[in-house]
């Protein structure tokens, strides 16, 4: 497993209390309603995917049994059941993107950052991850990077983007 | 009775079905995946597409899923519409393009549901040219292999694991094209009913793991309807045979007793039948000389001729060979071979049922029941398939809600959308944690005469006339109370208790509630569990326990035959030592090898329950014959048959004039007025349809005039069975047998299990002529039938007995599958079971029990009461002991690591 996988296996007090208030949202008994989004949370705290360990930690706090946590992990695909690159650009194929170009997106992308789809570059930075439909037809090609989009993609702008999100990790990680 | 139409042609149907169900009760094929008669419809797979019509003059129509659809009157439907077949087709070519098409070396091919559909369809050409996905598979214990790239995911087999029979480790992972079912990494998969994934899944993902070290197609075997012999319910069993070795055990349908299902002792226990610790020839101490088998063990025994002749009888063999037996003995001399205690437990539990007022339930009936009560029972390790039951029946009562909202119970998705995880009271008392706690809404942990105390407290509150059992505390009030209030809030409850829990007192105080509760609800069941397939039908027999041979006169000398009982599992070993050196001669009929039979002077090897025929009663009172699946080898006879050979050669064959299955059974149904039915519960040995036997093997049976090519090549003639309908052969009728004979399920096109559905009333219903069996007792009192229980003080520490569905029974667990998943000895203890003395896991004790020393190292059960600690019984290299019993001595001479 990767250096991601060292992590101190418990949420920080904060979180911990947010995944209380979610948890209340519910009936008694019925913990394990709020799955989904703890696990959110999760990935979020512990480096961008969800290790055994930390399902594990998750099925502690919500009482049910890990491999509960399991099924409903490896049943979404926004949930990263490996370690990923501080940034996963996260490229749409589906038919609109299609027609205009994600094929060639894709391609630069994996040129440029020597992977494949589902693979992280070397140093880390970046995961490449096709996916479907993200919903801005309209301003195809798209991809989605953490929770922002970044729209009407070319090969060209392309090279941009990646300079700045790699400056913007370098600037927060400094 | 609603009238639907399908393809223009009227029929009156079952309200409440869906058209899945309906469609084919009334015969016709229509193809299903996802859909389980046992597990009901989620409408996941789309296979059984049929088209609607909204009237006589719509033409066009829609497609609906059939397991989704209700029956209403006046429905209009087609299932050879052009356009349900084709999407019908287009479904299964999905399903496939995954599939790995490797029917020739897959366990599953010729009895797959997968293959079925496929051909009904008509999807008979590969169109898919891509890459097809794979898989890692998973090592799952000793009973199911994994093959994941088979799977065409759709969902049955964590539907019956999680659902249906609440295991925990076995589920759906991923989603879309990667979704994969197992466990979350590799392992043995816990839950006791694993083994019906293996029937449960359409194809060959989990396949019977033993079944593979003597791999044998369906139509390959040789088979016969069978029983189960590993516990007392008596699951009906379908086993198979080919070159003389039992090749695999599998369900045989009986809507009133096991259903569609098996446990995992039941399914995987057979192969004690093949192993190698089998008795396959008479040991005869004499030199003799003679033609067969027979005629020698005429003349070795023939010297034994006019001395007195005990016989011991046994818990699992069958009615006629104890009867045979009985009958040689003469009054007087019969004794049963169980212990003392075990012998006062029976037969009391066999006047409960005879003689109170309260019926025993069948597994069919237990489903029913919305309230369930515990008592002194592990179900889950004493009578497996009863757990399952009552897991269904705690569904009752939250599924009135579903019903109440219009949600049919057949419709499985939204029934359990709508109940969630709301369960039926259920009630456990138990002396430590059992399986089904889990799903219980009390438990309570005591002593067996706490456990009596609150269940006479019970019944006395619920009616002034049952007697009380001494006084109780706080605790044990609140018990009973709230017993009483589940009890009396319910539509149809059920007491179980049984045997296995050694005490008297326990048995009586449940009967004492069952007795109550039917004062108030003339729906009260009440169902008993007894230690072996027939233990039971011995109790019903005259006779005593076989340890009161020790009181006997001492100078009366003789012949002892002990017929299929290891006595060394009912009586410490001196005892049976002192026993066995009364007499002067000793025959052992049974067979495989025990400490009993090495130490006795002739031995004769008995058939199994595959090589003979026979009758067991199970726990509900339920007689049901089981038949040969094939001619025994060597010396192998069936016991009543070496019976009638040592009653011959004994001189006592003027008390039983038999020469054939069929004449003693007759002889019993005559002997007493309890044994009557045993006559009517299968055809006699004359039955033909037509003129024809019933085939044991299927009319696709392969290799036969070369299978014994080895030895000669001239095709033997087979053997004739004179005391079966059966036929050992391919050739016979091929109609379908009554119901009690059905040797195997096949129909044109269904050749997998899924074919059961053609032998039924209607799907999930009795099998067309009704379901085997006969009840031999019924309540005839109307006078409650309560006991007075003597409380007994209790001791300052209690060894009671604990059951372990793999490895308490002793003929499941020479199988290897079974033996590998068997514990080694033990002492369960609670926290505050010795006071003082903590016990800690994995500590060895020293105690004494009945003047007998006993190291164990300590297995913490933290649910154990003060003062009782457990003794697995049973278990190979433990010595018997009659539990519960007072330990007084009590040392721990190791610490835990």
């Amino acid at each position: 497993m990767g250096t991601q996988s060292q992590h101190n296996t418990t949420f920080s007090p904060e979180t911990l209390e947010l995944v209380k208030r979610i948890i209340a949202r519910y009936p008694e008994g019925k913990q394990k309603s709020a799955l989904l989004p703890v696990l959110h949370l999760a990935q979020a705290e512990f480096g961008g995917w969800l290790s055994t360990e930390t399902m594990d930690y998750v099925a502690s706090l919500l009482d049910i049994k890990p491999i509960e946590v399991y099924e409903v992990a490896t049943f979404y695909t926004m949930f990263n059941l490996k370690p990923v690159g501080k940034c996963v650009l996260e490229v749409c194929r589906t038919g609109p993107c299609a027609l205009r170009g994600s094929d060639d997106i894709i391609e630069h992308l994996q040129k440029k950052l020597n992977i494949r789809d589902g693979e992280t570059s070397a140093d880390g930075m970046f995961t490449l991850m096709t996916v479907e439909c993200l919903a801005s037809c309209g301003t195809a090609p798209v991809m989605q990077v953490g929770d922002h989009y970044i729209e009407n993609l070319s090969c060209e702008s392309l090279d941009e983007i990646l300079d700045r999100l790699r400056a913007q990790h370098e600037q927060k990680a400094s | 009775m609603p009238r639907i139409h399908i393809d223009h042609r009227e029929y009156d149907v079952r309200p409440g079905r869906n058209l899945l169900e309906t469609c084919l009760s009334l015969g016709f094929d229509l193809p299903y995946f996802c859909w389980h008669p046992a597990l009901g419809s989620v409408g996941a797979c789309r296979q059984c597409a049929v088209k609607a019509f909204a009237n006589a003059e719509d033409t066009n129509g829609k497609l609906v899923m059939a397991c989704m659809e209700s029956v209403a009157d006046g429905q209009r439907i087609s299932i050879r519409d052009p356009q349900a077949v084709e999407f019908r087709e287009n479904v299964i070519g999905w399903l496939m393009t995954n599939h790995p098409h490797d029917c020739a070396v897959c366990d599953e091919g010729g009895s797959c549901h997968l293959q079925d559909m496929t051909v009904m369809t008509g999807h008979a050409y590969r169109k898919f040219r891509f890459n097809k996905r794979t898989y890692r598979n998973q090592y799952l214990g000793p009973f199911l292999n994994h093959e994941m790239n088979r799977c065409i995911q759709c969902y049955r087999c964590v539907r019956f694991y999680k659902d249906y029979a609440g295991g925990h480790d076995l589920d759906a992972f991923a989603s879309a094209n990667r979704v994969y079912f197992g466990r979350s990494d590799d392992g043995v998969l816990e839950n006791e009913f694993s083994g019906n994934l293996a029937e449960v899944c359409p194809t060959g993902v989990f396949t019977d793991k033993t079944l593979k070290q003597h791999y044998t197609r369906k139509w390959d075997l040789t088979s016969a309807p069978s029983v189960c012999v590993h516990c007392s319910v008596g699951c009906n069993t379908l086993a198979g045979e080919r070159y003389g070795s039992l090749r695999l055990i599998s369900n045989r349908y009986n809507g009133s007793v096991n259903g569609y299902f098996l446990c995992d002792r039941g399914r995987f226990g057979y192969e004690f039948v093949n192993v190698s610790s089998r008795i396959r020839e008479p040991r005869i101490p004499v030199n003799t000389q003679g033609e067969s088998w027979e005629e020698h063990v005429h003349k070795a025994t023939e010297v034994f001729r006019g001395t007195r002749i005990v016989g011991i009888g046994s818990p699992r063999a069958s009615l006629e060979a104890n009867f045979v037996l009985s009958r040689i003995a003469g009054r007087g001399n019969f004794y049963h071979g169980v212990s003392s205690s075990e012998f006062e437990l029976s037969k009391t539990a066999s006047q409960i049922l005879a003689k109170g007022t309260v019926p025993s339930l069948s597994l069919k009936d237990v489903e029913k029941c919305d309230v369930v009560v515990i008592w002194g029972e592990d179900v889950t390790n004493t009578a497996p398939m009863l757990a399952l039951a009552v897991r269904q029946a705690l569904r009752n009562r939250p599924m009135e809600k579903s019903i109440a909202a219009n949600i049919p119970p057949w419709n499985d998705a939204a029934t359990r959308e709508r109940v969630q995880q709301e369960r039926g009271p259920l009630v456990i008392g138990s002396y430590g944690t059992t399986r089904l706690d889990e799903v219980a809404s009390m438990t309570f942990r005591a002593s067996p005469g706490a456990l009596s105390r609150v269940g006479c407290a019970v019944a006395n509150q619920l009616d002034d006339a049952a007697p009380l059992a001494g006084t109780l505390d706080e605790e044990e009030q609140a018990v009973a109370n709230e017993i009483v209030r589940v009890l009396r809030s319910a539509r149809r409850p059920v007491i179980i208790s049984g045997v296995s829990s050694g005490s008297m007192e326990v048995l009586q105080s449940a009967a004492n509630m069952a007795e109550a509760v039917r004062r108030h609800n003339a729906d009260t069941g009440l169902v008993l569990t007894f230690p072996a397939c027939n233990s039971l039908g011995l109790a019903l027999m005259e006779g005593r326990p076989f340890a009161e041979l020790l009181h006997e006169e001492q100078d009366r000398r003789g012949t002892l035959i002990i017929l299929e009982n290891d006595l060394y599992r009912h009586a410490d070993p001196r005892t049976v030592q002192k026993i066995v050196a009364l007499f002067d001669h000793v025959i052992v009929i049974d067979h495989t090898w025990h400490e009993t039979a090495r130490n006795a002077q002739l031995v004769l090897p008995a058939g199994t329950f595959a090589e003979s025929e026979g009758t067991f009663v199970n726990n509900e009172g339920r007689a049901q014959r089981y038949f040969q699946v094939y001619e025994p080898v060597n010396g192998i006879r069936e016991s009543w048959r070496w019976l009638l050979t040592l009653g011959n050669a004994l001189g006592v064959s003027q008390k039983g004039p038999w020469n054939s299955h069929d004449e003693i059974v007759r002889a019993l149904a005559a002997s007493a007025d309890v044994f009557e039915p045993v006559m009517r519960v299968a055809p006699s040995a004359n039955y033909r349809i037509y003129g024809q036997r019933i085939p044991r093997q299927p009319h696709r049976y392969s290799g036969r005039t070369a299978m014994s090519a080895n030895r000669s090549v001239s095709e033997g003639k087979p053997p004739e069975d004179r005391d079966a309908p059966l036929s050992y052969t391919m050739e016979g009728t091929r109609l379908p047998p009554p119901s009690v004979a059905i040797p195997f399920f096949w129909w044109p096109g269904w050749n997998s299990v899924q074919s059961v559905a053609k032998y039924q009333d209607e799907v999930g219903g009795p099998l067309r002529g009704g379901d085997p069996g006969i009840r031999l007792l019924e309540p005839t009192s109307k006078a409650p039938l309560y006991f007075s229980v003597s409380a007994q003080k209790p001791p300052e520490v209690i060894v009671v007995p604990l059951h372990h569905i793999f490895g308490s029974e002793e003929l499941s667990v020479l199988a290897p599958a079974i033996a590998e998943r068997c514990p080694k000895p033990y002492l369960a203890a609670g926290p505050m079971t010795f006071g003082m003395h903590t016990a800690d896991h994995g500590a060895v004790m020293r105690l004494e029990i009945h003047g007998r020393m006993l190291t164990l190292p300590v297995v913490v059960d933290p649910a154990m009461p003060k003062g009782v600690a457990g003794l697995p019984v049973g278990l190979p290299g433990m010595e018997y002991f009659e539990l519960p019993a007072s330990a007084s001595v009590i040392m721990q001479l190791q610490n835990a690591e």
